[in-house]
């Protein structure tokens, strides 16, 4: 709690550091309080107290303090990987305080216990995107990123909100315990359109975390958005909507998971198998690494899938964003140098290994990460799902993902093949800076750290 | 039962506006029409939820609708915004004219 009330304190502080003029310590500010935020919330995992805040409202229980650290961490790297990029931003100042607003309601969803929060943390986390993505404004195709996302983004939550209030008219409650317990106590007797409700908030959310066959605008609101506001699509708000996800599903709805799960399956097959042959043919690295996330939230949900009553699943879950978010920070954070002036085609990767070979070596390694290759933290990620889902019924899903992934290996090969075997046009190499540098090899170590102590790692997330 | 009516007409009311508001979004092409079809489907849920406040006799359900209000409102002002933009760059609101985003 005390790590989501500093993280608020810091996008209004962001907001006042324009008409103080103090804009030059923003940064600094900003980074120390993450970091403040972080240890505030380890203090608060070490000393478990689960109070709920707000009338029940929100409850910072361990899962919940767990993903609001993923998210933390995610967003510690973003900041100072994006300092960059917004450097000589007139308007540095308005996307620091959008970007903390946004990781504010992030954090709220992965610690609501009521209906009312989860809207509100959707939103909170939703608007301040919708503008970032819109944020380069002379440049159309950013306008119509931030316009689809807009669209596809209030279109998903009226569905989110049809099904609140078809589960508020049948159960009387907002409270995700209060439904839990009349799932259960009125077993056979609860009205259809509670199933309604159900059915409506599982599509509402797999358009939040782009599932096919609800996944059309992400490809599209990845490409236009600006690289730096993409990988924070692509790890923070991905980490929130699962977490959003699991609680929502296996804690509130797992009485009726007889009736979400069959059309979860169905989600999951679908968004394996055309993400991964879609990204195979696809010649934008940004439209790739869309494809990719969708993939990933595939893998996902399968966890989901696989132990509906279990904590296990939740510990995949973690490792998988953990290990996704940082793959992504590392992947986005080389694509944001490479592609800053030209087209963002593979091309632009052409003779990297020469150029730049310290940052070649970082995307190789987060490409391996986010294909599943051993000895990074993306194989052990799909290895925890495997595991979890082997208990499970579903094991020609199993199989499905093994197939799907080897398609995928062969568009993460696309770059590293460009990378070291393509000669370059030019033969200039990329200037980056030394902090966006100093993140990439960070996240790209800790991507091979997680990799070979993956045990160590899962039994952190022990609850 | 809420006045004699049964909170089943209630509920298609709400689901038929909520059909025809979704039925906008997908088939208008003019993005202000667009932004009032998600209207519509948000003041659906808005009279559902009112209703079943009713029915429940419990005040959390219109709470619900304050909410709704507000946001939907903010998501408005930054759907307007974002549409002047894009009026200002290609001077049309018609939603055909963004396709530049392919491979």
């Amino acid at each position: 709690m005390k790590g989501f009330l500093v993280i608020s304190l810091l996008g209004v502080i962001a907001m006042l550091a324009e008409v103080f003029k103090f804009k030059r310590i923003l940064m600094p500010v900003i980074v120390l309080g993450i970091l403040a935020a972080y240890a505030l919330n380890y203090m608060e995992w070490t000393h478990p107290f689960s109070i709920p805040y707000f009338d029940n409202m929100i409850s910072f229980d361990k899962i919940a303090l767990a993903f609001t650290g993923v998210i933390l961490i995610t967003a510690f790297f973003w900041f100072i990987l994006a300092h960059s990029s917004y450097e000589k931003d007139p308007h540095m100042v308005d996307h620091y305080a959008l970007v903390l607003f946004a990781i504010t309601g992030a954090i709220m969803l992965t610690a609501f216990t009521n209906m009312t929060t989860l809207f509100i943390g959707i939103e909170i986390m939703s608007i301040p995107l919708y503008v970032l993505a819109a944020s380069k404004k002379e440049n159309i195709q950013s306008n119509e990123a931030g316009f689809k996302y807009l669209i596809m983004g209030s279109f998903a939550s009226a569905f989110l909100l049809f099904g609140i209030a078809l589960i508020y008219g049948a159960t009387g409650s907002f409270d995700l315990k209060e439904i839990h317990t009349y799932i259960s106590t009125n077993a056979g007797n609860i009205p259809s359109f509670f199933y309604a409700g159900v059915v409506m908030m599982l599509i509402a959310m797999c358009f939040k975390i782009s599932a096919a066959p609800f996944h059309f605008w992400a490809p599209d609101v990845y490409q236009g958005a600006p690289t730096i506001i993409t990988a924070l699509m692509s790890t923070v708000v991905k980490t929130a909507a699962f977490a959003a996800f699991m609680r929502l599903f296996m804690i509130s709805f797992a009485g009726v998971s007889d009736v979400w799960s069959h059309i979860l399956v169905v989600a999951v097959a679908l968004s394996l198998v055309i993400s991964n042959l879609t990204a195979a043919v696809q010649s934008n690295v940004k439209r790739v690494l869309a494809y990719s996330s969708i993939s990933h939230a595939a893998f996902m949900l399968m966890v989901i899938l696989a132990n509906v009553r279990s904590n296990l699943s939740v510990n995949a879950i973690l490792f998988y964003s953990l290990a996704y978010s940082i793959g992504s920070i590392t992947a986005f954070g080389v694509l944001n140098s490479v592609t800053k002036y030209g087209k963002e085609s593979f091309d632009e990767f052409n003779g990297l290994g020469k150029r730049n070979p310290l940052l070649a070596v970082c995307m190789t390694i987060a490409m391996l990460s986010l294909a599943g290759i051993p000895i990074t933290a993306g194989f052990f990620a799909k290895y925890f799902v495997f595991t979890a889902m082997m208990t499970t019924s579903y094991k020609w899903l199993l199989i499905l993902a093994v197939l799907t992934s080897a398609v995928g290996v062969y568009y993460y090969f696309k770059v590293i093949i460009a990378m070291y075997f393509k000669p370059a046009e030019n033969h200039e190499a990329v200037k980056v800076e030394i902090a966006s540098t100093l993140v990439i090899v960070i996240t790209a170590l800790l991507t091979v750290a997680i990799g070979l102590v993956p045990g160590y790692v899962a039994e952190m997330f022990t609850f | 039962m809420i006045n004699g009516i049964s909170i089943n007409y209630y509920i298609l009311l709400s689901a038929i506006l909520f059909i025809i508001g979704s039925i906008g979004v997908m088939a208008r092409r003019n993005s202000i029409i667009i932004f009032m079809c998600i209207e519509l489907m948000l003041n659906a849920v808005n009279l559902l939820l009112v209703s079943f406040s009713t029915l429940h006799n419990d005040a959390r359900g219109q709470v619900f609708v304050f909410f709704i209000m507000a946001v939907a409102a903010a998501e408005v002002a930054v759907g307007l915004a974002i549409l002047s933009m894009i009026y200002r760059n290609v001077k049309s609101i018609d939603t055909h004219l963004l396709n530049n985003l392919k491979n």
